[in-house]
């Protein structure tokens, strides 16, 4: 009897408030010490930023410590942690930002207590709220998948394009990728800062995906319930690229589109090499995660900052084109170089 | 001399601090109507409580025809042919009454389809309760699958009275049966625990109402702070004598002297 | 006078067709969303056209509810109790990824690890039950704790790694059973959907028929009553979680046949999406009132409705919209049966 009054009662409030805090790893001061703070602990993009953080931590003689948010958006957790480096003493935060904005002013109590804050993968808003960035410039990224779309299907006046994003609050990264693929494509963008204000009939519609399999799958559906012509896909990533090679694969049409994608982790480089996804722009987490430690190391001990790509307001740790099938007039890696220098399992 | 057919013997039950009922006795003989009355917070409804398997003794002992027993649920008590009629009448209001009449006791449908599919012999339960309802004059209700949050209290209170009265074979306990009923569902109910007791079974009946008690009890036990005070005769004393007992008016040495 | 008195027929006559319009209501709940259902499927059908009422869109829709109704079944039976389950979710992910990594990873043939997988649900489900019935933790508290550990579990077991549809087709496809389909014009319905809507009629049938189903209903009405009245109340509530951890896996298993690959990130709203379904469906959370087939229908409520919009190419922020909008609606209307019934 008790408990019924309770699950209807706290029901709402109780869920709310579910997703907790979670830190993961610590131990004891060293000399100079690394923070890193991650969006989650599930996706294995952070996983190997994770792995190569530790392995350059400890050829150098840092000691790192390693949180992550339960959840991607997490944001509180993001800011205990900031504190918590803060009150540790460490010598600098690589930080993987879930809110790029709110997050600024723990980034900059930080800096005021002398802490060097390095941006990992996604650029703080305004981009010089962290001392430097170091990402992948994923409009560039954008842009390669797109430009290789269009120079594979040659004629793109009869294309029919349909969008997988992330989610709905349209994060700086997802804008980016979203709007390069279609600038390199040859499409008019409108507003660069957001997706969705094209005009161009050849766009059949923006679909979210969550960055996962599964919403890959059920945007790819609803495309194709749109249209079920659609020959060219767009994805955030390559777990939403698998998605939507199944919604395709389960109609039959997995040989009418062509799916290109953005990540080049493992899983999804081997998806290049089986013919699910036609090219994907591959970005380096264990270099940035590297870099970022030696920057903050060195930072600590001479004091210099590292500065940024010319012409980038970022340090920009590169972006290779991943394809089964090379176009002429593009820099390419074949499946197996990029094989060499993927990331995840 | 006739042995009584359930006995209690030296109960206690504490909940934490407070101590409900402390060796606390009782007798019932079989055939009778044992009516129990007592002030409220006497320890009434935790004696026949234990009696009935709904909760269990901390001390002490129950034999049923001379043999000891204990209770682990009210499952167990049901075995032996204790069947009781809560307070709360234990229905399942949104349930039928057919259903609530054999919850726990449900008859499967022979063959097959009752030993794989476990399916329930449903018009079976329905014709069973459809008859004892009428066998004992309750049949005002037309339907029995009419869900029991639909009736009346009277009627509810008919129900689980009816309940008792088809599976126990030895005992029937009912604690405040015309508490919440009016006059003529009162009287209905007094009859069918005359019915009852007609078939030879005994009956424990917790009551307030004292013209109830004096009415249809054989012997009334008197229970004051937790234990029983006296047995008495209703024959042999008055219901304000009764009251004056239960509620430490007078001493029970007095209905001796009284009656002598 | 005859004026008055036809009109005060006429008034008498639409009294009694609101009443038993009411009283049918209360007889039959699933009524209501049944009826919610089919009129959007007309108002969709008439706004977007074609591409929605035809047999491909209206069957992709089975598609997609089909693993939030698998699991709305075992979230049904565990809310009949006045009880409800968090971890669904993540005990239909954990056992998959069982499922996959023993076949993959340890080698087992695909019938022994499905076995594990299915078996893993059912542990866990059980784990609850006891928690509930025994420790006499709310249900709500138990799940909670449980959903995180089986996560973190899921999640440490797994290593957050993918298990690709290539590798599945190629050494364990009976993993991607729930995938196969049978196809007659534009419908599609995959073994999952069947799967799902033989779940439902089985889970009726119980329910309805059966001396575990009925004590399932009790449980949730008055489990005192349900005491003293001779049922086990606790082995019925610690069954009732374990057939759900057991509906779970099965959920998970149907999963992989919908995504092809086994994702450990996959299926973390099932919780919310199935108590949704269960709640607009007509189940009360307060116990003891409601079936599976109104939980089939809320499901399907909730699929119409957000292929619909998307179809209409609304803000899928509308969807959300709606659909808090009917949860309130069914939540009231379950209110008010319930005070109808005891005034």
């Amino acid at each position: 009897m008790k408990y019924k009054n309770f699950s209807l009662k706290n029901t709402l409030s109780v869920l709310v408030s579910a997703f907790f805090l979670l830190n993961a790893g610590s131990s004891v001061a060293a000399s100079t010490s690394v923070c890193l703070i991650t969006k989650d602990a599930t996706n294995s993009f952070f996983v190997k930023m994770a792995q190569g953080a530790f392995a350059k931590s400890a050829e150098l003689g840092v000691e790192l410590r390693s949180f992550a948010g339960k959840y991607d958006g997490d944001h509180e957790t993001q800011v205990a942690a900031i504190e918590t480096c803060v009150a540790a003493g460490a010598g600098g935060i690589l930080l993987v930002a879930s809110d790029t904005k709110a997050i600024t002013s723990s980034v900059k109590q930080a800096r005021d207590s002398g802490l060097v804050v390095l941006a990992l993968d996604t650029p703080l808003d305004p981009i010089d709220s962290a001392d430097m960035t170091f990402a992948t410039d994923n409009f560039l990224a954008g842009e390669l998948i797109g430009q290789w779309a269009a120079k594979t299907m040659g004629d793109t006046s009869n294309a029919k394009i349909g969008l997988l994003n992330i989610n709905v609050s349209q994060p700086t990264v997802g804008v980016l990728r979203n709007q390069g693929f279609l600038k390199g494509f040859g499409i008019d963008i409108g507003n660069p800062s957001k997706w969705g204000d094209e005009t161009d009939s050849r766009i059949v519609g923006h679909e979210l995906s969550n960055g996962n399999a599964e919403g890959g799958l059920k945007g790819m559906e609803n495309l194709l319930a749109i249209d079920p012509n659609i020959n060219v896909v767009y994805t955030i990533n390559e777990p939403a690229a698998a998605g939507a090679y199944q919604a395709l694969k389960a109609l039959g049409k997995e040989d009418q589109a062509i799916i290109v994608s953005v990540d080049g982790g493992c899983p999804g480089v081997d998806n290049v090499a089986n013919g699910v996804i036609g090219a994907t722009a591959q970005q380096y987490p264990l270099l940035m995660a590297a870099l970022g430690v030696e920057a903050i190391s060195n930072a600590v001990e001479t004091g210099q900052m590292p500065s940024a790509t010319k012409g980038k307001a970022f340090f920009d740790t590169g972006v290779g084109l991943v394809t089964g099938s090379p176009v002429s007039g593009l820099d390419q890696l074949t499946v197996e170089e990029g094989k060499n220098l993927c990331w995840g399992g | 001399m006739i042995n009584p057919i359930l006995t209690a013997h030296g109960l206690t039950k504490r909940y934490g601090k407070v101590t409900a009922i402390e060796d606390s006795d009782l007798d019932l003989f079989p055939g009778e109507v044992l009516a129990i009355i007592g002030d409220n917070g006497a320890g009434k409804t935790t004696l026949i409580k234990a009696l009935s398997g709904a909760i269990q003794a901390d001390q002490g002992k129950i034999m049923l025809e001379g043999n000891e027993i204990a209770f682990n649920s009210p499952i167990d008590a049901r075995k032996y042919g204790i069947e009781t009629v809560h307070q709360t009448l234990a229905l399942s209001p949104a349930l039928s009454i057919a259903e609530n009449m054999f919850m726990g006791r449900e008859i499967l449908k022979t063959g097959l389809i009752g030993k794989v599919f476990r399916k329930l012999d449903k018009n079976k339960m329905r014709k069973i309760a459809r008859e004892k309802l009428s066998e004992l004059g309750l049949m005002t209700i037309q339907n029995i699958n009419q869900k029991v949050e639909t009736l009346s209290g009277g009627q509810r209170q008919g129900i689980a009275v009816v309940r008792a009265a088809i599976f126990g074979t030895k005992i029937v306990i009912l604690d405040e049966p015309t508490a919440a009923l009016g006059v003529k569902e009162s009287r209905r109910v007094l009859e069918l625990i005359q019915e009852i007791k007609l078939r030879g079974i005994s009956i424990i009946i917790i009551s307030h109402n004292m013209p109830h008690v004096f009415e249809i009890a054989d012997r009334i036990h008197v229970h004051r702070l937790g234990k029983r005070l006296c047995e008495i005769n209703p024959k042999d004393i008055s219901m304000s004598e009764a009251v004056a007992l239960m509620t430490g008016a007078m001493k029970p040495e007095k209905i001796k002297e009284n009656n002598r | 006078m005859n004026d008055n008195y036809q009109l005060n027929s006429v008034f008498n006559y639409r009294e009694t067709l609101m009443s038993k319009a009411k009283n049918y209501i209360q007889d039959f709940p699933v009524l209501i969303p049944f009826f919610i259902l089919l009129s959007s499927i007309l108002v969709f059908g008439l706004l977007v056209g074609d591409r929605f009422f035809s047999a491909f869109a209206l069957t992709l829709i089975l598609q997609q509810v089909a693993i939030v109704g698998i699991i709305g079944v075992a979230q049904s039976i565990v809310i009949l109790t006045a009880g409800i389950d968090l971890s669904v979710g993540a005990i239909a992910v954990l056992s998959s990824v069982v499922m996959g990594k023993f076949t993959i990873d340890l080698g087992l043939p695909p019938e022994i690890a499905i076995l594990c997988g299915l078996l893993c649900g059912t542990f866990f489900g059980a784990i609850n039950g006891v928690l509930v019935a025994k420790v006499k933790v709310p249900p709500f508290i138990a799940t909670l704790g449980l959903w995180m550990i089986v996560l973190a579990i899921n999640f440490l077991y797994s290593g957050s790694e993918v298990i690709s549809a290539q590798t599945l087709s190629t050494e364990a496809p009976l993993l991607q059973f729930f995938g196969n389909k049978i196809e007659f014009g534009g419908a599609i319905f995959t073994y999952g959907v069947i799967f799902m809507l033989l779940l439902v009629v089985l889970m009726s049938y119980v329910l309805s028929q059966t001396a575990w189903g009925r004590h399932v209903y009790a449980v949730g009405d008055d489990p005192s009553a349900m005491m003293l009245s001779g049922v086990n109340v606790d082995r019925t509530i610690i069954s009732v979680y374990a057939i759900a951890g057991l509906i779970c896996a099965f959920a998970g298993w149907a999963l992989i046949g919908r995504l092809g690959s086994i994702s450990p990130q996959a299926g973390q709203m099932a919780n919310i999406e199935s108590i949704t379904a269960v709640v607009i469906g007509g189940i009360s959370l307060f116990g003891g009132r409601g079936s599976v087939v109104g939980t089939l229908f809320g499901a399907l409520i909730v699929g119409v409705f957000s292929l619909g919009l998307r179809l209409l190419g609304a803000d899928v922020q509308w969807t959300y919209l709606l659909i808090g909008v009917l949860i309130i609606t069914a939540v009231t209307i379950d209110q008010y049966i319930r005070k109808e019934v005891s005034s």
